[in-house]
């Protein structure tokens, strides 16, 4: 039952929240809005917040200098590519645990999502180790394979939790149709999980994209995404805030927009299911 | 109902997933083991020779050892306690009715995809920075001495920017819990004369319980293993002043090459992790059957 609200209540909320919500805003914000600057105008003390020659110099820049393009790449294929290298290992998986579940299934969830604890440096070297040895070091085929084998155990748990909510029963009568194991999944399953698979994939490009452990660690100029090539920007000489504000507005702004998209299936996946 | 023949599919089918993942979690880990065991050194190839335990003799009793451990519990309990704080505050604040609301919501989410080396270094340089940063302009404006916070106080500056990163995480978790909340509950507590403060802590935070927990579960592990935020902002300094486990780890592996020590530090970060992590799957477990 909606109670009366009183409208001056509404309205201190009102100026509360956007307040609120601008404070939190603010450094993506400022940001974008550093990145219509020269590196004089980034630096300028007052700041000017609105009122200066709004320009977009930088942008040219960060691409002439650098060839940003190959780094923006790099970071597509590695997020795409692993998320779909993981979802093709773990859609039958989580079908087959979602579906015909066995007194060991909830033993083997738990199992993978225990391998998501184990914190990264735990096989920092060993991987460094085997991946300069296989000529894997700065390489996106490296970088896919593990960021496939770490997303693996967040989309197996999403998929089951999605999959889960699918009426075993349709499946038992196509079976009792006479449809083989294929065609179930291919005409009965998919178009039914084709929303859970489609929010599991937007996380998971996300996360990808946002990696900043192994990105930075097993890659140098070659292969490196855009979290490593916006940390090079951390070098002490030169103050070029204008540049880096350019290159981190259009690195943050499409995974922004997927996210803002994607704020419920960001809550289920990442609790595994347990908050929805 | 299973049949045999489906259940045996479901093993065919379950077996990439499963040999995979155990692969990639058994196989460095076990290297890493035997690599904690040896003197081996990349600069001196060829000398790897059996150690013993003095790669974690080394690696305990190594001050900085002792250093890293407070850094990261203080790193992670201050992240802990600001976002479950502002969290709680945040999703109030959004459940409530007002103009605007979906908009100031993804203002407020916002945070949470920006990539760790981006916010970092946002906030190293534009908010941080001790004479063109826009801390140093509003305490210049106050009539304050601008701080340099980096430098005067590296972990909490890195625990602001961690926890900037995850407040978004914690108030979505917290607001989705919070409209679960049977709104007729809150109407009989009211009808019975219970204020707003005693509705919030008999009604509302009991109710939160749970998303609470899950929050400081997941948030705990990945706040063990913040790495980006300290690479880009203080390099673990001034001294060892920002330096985590991780990022100690890290250090002894890759820039000083030591690999028996950095597998020591490795073995001894993954049994800290899973100490937490047993202790708060069994909270959860427990909050689970509740």
């Amino acid at each position: 039952m909606a109670r009366a609200i009183s409208t001056r209540r509404k309205l201190t909320f009102t100026a509360i929240g956007w307040l609120v919500g601008f404070v939190i805003f603010f450094p993506i914000l400022w940001t974008v809005i550093t990145s219509f600057k020269t590196e004089g105008e980034a630096i300028a003390s007052p700041p000017h917040f609105l009122f200066f020659d709004w320009t977009l110099d930088s942008y040219a820049e960060v691409q002439s200098r650098s060839n940003y393009l190959k780094h923006v790449m790099n970071s597509v294929i590695i997020s795409f590519g692993s998320t779909f290298i993981a979802l093709l290992i773990a859609i039958p998986a989580a079908w087959a645990m979602a579906f015909s579940p066995t007194k060991r299934t909830k033993d083997i969830l738990m199992w993978m999502l225990s391998t998501k604890m184990l914190p990264p440096v735990g096989v920092l070297v060993p991987i460094y180790l085997l991946y300069r040895d296989w000529g894997l070091l700065d390489t996106r085929l490296g970088l896919v394979i593990v960021l496939t084998m770490i997303n693996l155990p967040i989309i197996v748990w999403m998929l089951y939790t999605y999959f889960k909510e699918i009426p075993g029963e349709i499946l038992e009568a196509s079976r009792m149709d006479g449809a083989s194991l294929a065609k179930e999944i291919i005409y009965v399953l998919t178009p039914m999980a084709v929303p859970g698979i489609a929010s599991t994939l937007l996380l998971n490009i996300i996360l990808a994209w946002n990696e900043a452990f192994w990105t930075l660690n097993l890659t140098a100029a070659n292969a490196a995404p855009l979290t490593a090539f916006i940390a090079s920007y951390s070098s002490p000489e030169g103050l070029f805030w204008a540049k880096l504000s350019a290159a981190s507005t259009l690195a943050i702004a499409p995974i922004l927009i997927l996210g803002w998209f994607s704020q419920r299936q960001l809550v289920r996946g990442l609790t595994f299911g347990a908050v929805k | 109902m299973a049949t045999l023949q489906t259940r045996s599919a479901a093993r065919l089918m379950m077996s990439p997933a499963v040999l995979l993942l155990f692969a990639w979690m058994i196989v460095p880990l076990a290297m890493t083991l035997y690599f904690s065991f040896l003197r081996y050194n990349l600069l001196m190839p060829g000398m790897e020779e059996w150690a013993g335990t003095l790669n974690y003799h080394y690696f305990l009793t190594d001050p900085a050892f002792g250093t890293a451990l407070l850094n990261t519990l203080l790193l992670v309990g201050g992240v802990l306690l600001i976002t479950l704080a502002g969290g709680t505050l945040l999703a109030l604040l959004l459940d409530q009715p007002f103009f605007g609301q979906g908009i100031v919501r993804l203002l407020v989410i916002a945070p949470f995809f920006v990539m760790p080396t981006v916010s970092a270094l946002v906030w190293k340089n534009m908010l941080m920075h001790p004479v063109y940063g826009i801390f140093a302009w509003i305490a210049r404006s106050l009539g304050l001495q601008p701080v340099d916070w980096l430098n005067n106080l590296p972990l909490f500056s890195v625990t602001m920017i961690v926890a900037w990163q995850w407040l978004p995480f914690a108030t979505l978790i917290l607001l989705t819990a919070l409209q679960s909340l049977d709104e007729e509950q809150k109407e009989a507590a009211e009808m019975d004369g219970a204020g707003p403060i005693s509705r919030f802590v008999y009604i509302v935070l009991p109710h939160l319980a749970r998303a609470m927990t899950v929050v400081v579960l997941i948030e705990t592990i990945f706040l063990l293993s913040v790495f980006a935020e300290i690479l880009v902002t203080t390099n673990g300094g001034p001294g060892n002043e920002s330096t985590n486990i991780t990022y100690l780890v890290y250090a002894q592996a890759l820039l000083q090459f030591d690999v028996g020590g950095a597998s020591a530090g490795g073995i001894v970060a993954v049994i800290l992790a899973n100490l937490v992590a047993i202790f708060l799957i069994r909270l959860i477990g427990k909050n689970l059957e509740a």
